[in-house]
């Protein structure tokens, strides 16, 4: 304990509060930093991660709550702010500019000038200093190559030489791993391990509790935008971690009606698309939702997109109805009878600057078209009928969709599904961003389509919402499916352990 | 303290009184009331009979076009060979006349000016080049070919019987105005009745949700271009007999003008929002302003200043409207 009290923290966020419309993102939220510690942050998707580094790197100011550098009060109310203070973000974007050369980016807006010669720059000088700070960090590039010839890990390496260009004293990493192959994290690990031997302080952000236990020393874990604790990463388990991570009764009521399960209606056999996804097998039933858990860029949106003849596959087949069937783009899939409902609704879903009827009918325009000719008058009555049935809450039906709420924007996109007469929906985050009560209708309706004899594939990284809506619960990890519950036998220990560290699974098919 | 709190009361009821009027509806048409009752005061012969018919003739080919301009535009696309098209067409037209008699020659017109639409649609929905850049390659490349089959020279001795068409009345109309309100009609179906046209719009407003909505983008795009190119082909028909000659300069910059009647009119640059009605106006308020400015003896350097200055007001006025609401 003693040991522990005489480092005395740098960095101090104090009861920071932050509030987004719905949602308290984060509630009286402590944390610290010690120089040269690696402090790692852990929690589910949308336990708060995010918004705390955000509010650390000056994208969002807090509510309430009082941040302190070496114990005085400072305010960050934009990335410039944060970025004067010695804070630098390497956000999973990378901010570079991917025709410039290393050593422009790293002096982007600071270009030394030539003495004597205001706003001449002096090449020499940003090379040689380039060349410096990437040696100090053992990294063989040349500051004259453009930042685009240069693979990820060798981007994220001139994203933190920026860093320590701009004196940062707290480095904050998101995801550093992500997109990095086993040789190229070590390579970072030795990095991360010379930026502490200089006093500077690193924020790790990752899911991949191994590998976090490897680098870091301290966890500080969040739920529910709730801190539930800060662990020493040496004596504390996985399990440990885990549990702290998802220990929660399920809160919300989940209107789930048992179906009977029909006949089969949906078979994958070893879909794989280079890179993406590997040797996927699953099948769907008639009365069946399928829910698909996993973390973010497991390749689940990958394979809903691959399935829906959005994305090019390389190998396997898809069999509808017990019928191998050819789907090479969304329209050979809407033939089939396929549906996808979008996790970004705005930018995938809809076409916004058009009306309600509008984006109902368009998957429809043949049921009232003759010789090329809309039936205006059926069209409007179809739009109408969606409206109640589905319960669309909109004051027109010529409103533009932009105007409704997150919602309604989702029963539109059922709506213009249901009409097309889909059989398999394949929902995407169905409830991203949309209040509490209109998720529950959501819910219902989903449920309805199941109950008429449809089939319901359901992406979700809510795993309330997994485990209180899904027949059948997938979990994809890294491209491929690493595990299959049944919803008596899923917990969220058990499917978070899948997600992050589980092995691949084969036998996904149920007869 | 006081005047400032007086002023932006004001301000608020100046608005709420103004908030009932459907500026977006009838913005447009009262300035073009105005442009007349401004032209006509200054100058009498504005509104007589024999200048309106005038407007009309004179308005007719950018009218064309514009049709053909208003699909590419709200397919977030746009048409940059419009002009150039008009200058092969007529080469086309008035040789294949010469040769074959006055049918061929008007077929031939249209059949080229389709065949370079199909061409650009080509480009930009199978080979994927960006829509500016495959009718720029169109305007500069349609333009060479025009010269290079007349030896740069116009093509004279055209039948009379053609020039009825750029020259006649029916009814006291002129036959350009007529194949122009027909063609504006028939876009104006083509857009607000058939399924083609509702995804023609889905496509400018999102084409990501179009393809995975099961929409055919490509045919979309092809058909969009194919029916811009049909526009021009018409229209360099007209023009040339309007002309009475095949001329390989015609129509130099026109796109341009097609561009400014779209967007003056009030259709969206960006795509997915606007209509040929729209663009109607547009081109009238070009159209009346040349004239008007003519009449009032402004110079025909001074005329282009004008329309600079209005180009950038239309947009300048939705943009503050959209802004607002």
């Amino acid at each position: 304990m003693n040991g522990e009290e005489a480092i005395k923290p740098f960095l101090e966020m104090r009861g920071i509060v932050k509030q987004f419309p719905g949602v308290l993102a984060l509630n009286r939220v402590d944390f610290d930093l010690r120089p040269g510690e690696v402090h790692v942050l852990l929690g589910e998707n949308g336990a708060g991660k995010s918004t705390l580094i955000k509010i650390l790197s000056g994208v969002h100011t807090a509510d309430e709550g009082e941040i302190l550098l070496d114990g005085r009060p400072v305010h960050i109310r934009t990335p410039h702010d944060a970025k004067a203070l010695g804070i630098s973000t390497i956000f999973q974007e990378f901010t570079l500019v991917p025709d410039m050369s290393v050593a422009e980016n790293i002096f982007l807006g600071r270009f030394p000038s030539l003495p004597g010669a205001a706003g001449f720059v002096d090449w020499k000088r940003m090379r040689e200093e380039s060349a410096a700070l990437l040696r100090s960090l053992n990294v063989e590039v040349d500051p004259r190559t453009p930042v685009r010839q240069l693979g990820v890990a060798k981007q994220q390496m001139v994203e933190i030489a920026k860093a320590l260009s701009m004196q940062a004293r707290i480095i904050v990493m998101d995801e550093p791993t992500a997109a990095l192959a086993s040789a190229e994290i070590e390579q970072l690990f030795r990095t991360i391990r010379e930026l502490k031997a200089r006093g500077v302080a690193v924020i790790y952000i990752s899911h991949r509790l191994e590998e976090v236990r490897h680098i870091g020393d301290r966890a500080t874990v969040l739920r529910d935008g709730e801190k539930i604790g800060t662990v020493p990463l040496a004596t504390t388990s996985i399990d440990e971690l885990i549990r702290m991570m998802v220990g929660r009764e399920l809160k919300e009521k989940f209107p789930k009606v048992e179906v009977p399960r029909g006949e089969e209606i949906l078979r994958v056999e070893h879909l794989s698309r280079p890179g993406v996804l590997h040797d996927i097998s699953f099948n769907l039933f008639r009365g069946e939702i399928l829910g698909i858990a996993g973390l973010v860029g497991a390749g689940r949106t990958e394979l809903a997109r691959a399935i829906f003849g959005a994305d090019p596959i390389s190998e396997g087949r898809v069999l509808v109805k017990g019928q191998p069937v050819q789907i090479t783009s969304p329209r050979d899939a809407i033939r089939h009878g396929l549906a996808l409902l979008p996790e970004d609704r705005k930018r995938h879903g809809l076409v916004l600057g058009m009306t309600v009827t509008g984006n109902i009918t368009i998957t429809m325009l043949d049921q009232f078209t003759r010789a090329g000719v809309m039936d205006l008058r059926k069209e409007r009555s179809l739009a109408q009928q969606f409206v109640e049935r589905i319960r669309i809450a909109t004051p027109s039906l010529d409103r533009e969709v932009r105007y409704l709420s997150g919602g309604n924007q989702q029963k539109v996109v059922v709506a213009k599904w249901v009409g097309a007469q889909a059989d398999i929906f394949l929902f995407d985050e169905p409830t991203r961003g949309i209040d509490v009560g209109a998720k529950v209708e959501v819910y219902h309706l989903m449920n309805e389509l199941v109950q008429k004899g449809a089939g319901v594939i359901m992406i979700s990284s809510e795993l309330p919402e997994i485990l209180g809506m899904s027949d059948r619960i997938l979990v994809m990890r890294a491209g491929r499916i690493c595990g299959m519950f049944h919803r008596s036998e899923a917990t969220p220990e058990r499917i978070l352990d899948a997600a992050i560290s589980g092995e691949p699974v084969y036998a996904c098919m149920e007869a | 303290m006081a005047t400032v709190e007086t002023e932006s009361k004001k301000e608020r009821r100046t608005l709420s009184l103004t908030r009932w009027v459907p500026w977006g509806r009838i913005g447009l048409p009262l300035v073009i009331v105005l442009m007349g009752v401004f032209f006509g005061a200054i100058n009498p012969n504005f509104w007589t009979m024999t200048n309106l018919t005038n407007v009309a003739r004179q308005v007719s080919i950018l009218a064309l076009i514009s049709v053909g301009e208003t699909f590419a535009i709200l397919s977030a696309g746009i048409d940059l060979s419009v002009g150039s098209l008009l200058a092969i067409v007529s080469v086309i037209c008035a040789q294949t006349m010469l040769e074959y008699g006055v049918a061929a020659g008007i077929l031939a017109g249209i059949l080229i000016g389709a065949v370079c639409g199909l061409i650009n649609g080509l480009l930009i929905a199978k080979a994927r080049i960006p829509p500016f850049i495959a009718t720029l390659a169109m305007l500069v490349g349609a333009r060479g070919a025009a010269l290079t089959l007349s030896g740069g020279l116009p093509i004279a001795g055209l039948p009379k019987s053609f020039l009825t068409i750029g020259a006649g009345y029916i009814l006291g109309i002129p036959i350009p105005a007529i194949i122009a309100a027909i063609v504006m009609l028939i876009g104006y179906f083509i857009l607000s009745r058939t399924s083609f046209g509702r995804s023609v719009y889905a496509v400018g407003g999102n084409e990501e949700a179009a393809m995975l909505s099961g929409i055919n983008v490509a045919r979309v795009k092809i058909l969009v271009y194919l029916l811009s190119g049909i526009c021009a082909g018409i229209a360099g028909v007209v023009l040339t007999s309007r002309v009475i000659s095949g001329q390989p300069t015609l129509g130099e910059v026109q796109e341009l003008y097609a561009i400014a009647a779209v967007v003056i009119g009030g259709s969206k640059i960006s795509g997915g929002y606007g209509g040929v009605g729209k663009t109607v106006l547009g081109v009238l308020v070009l159209g009346l302003l040349n004239n008007g400015l003519n009449l009032i003896r402004v110079s025909s350097y001074v005329q282009l200043i004008v329309i600079g200055v209005i180009i950038v007001l239309a947009v300048y006025v939705d943009l503050l409207r959209s802004r607002r609401s």
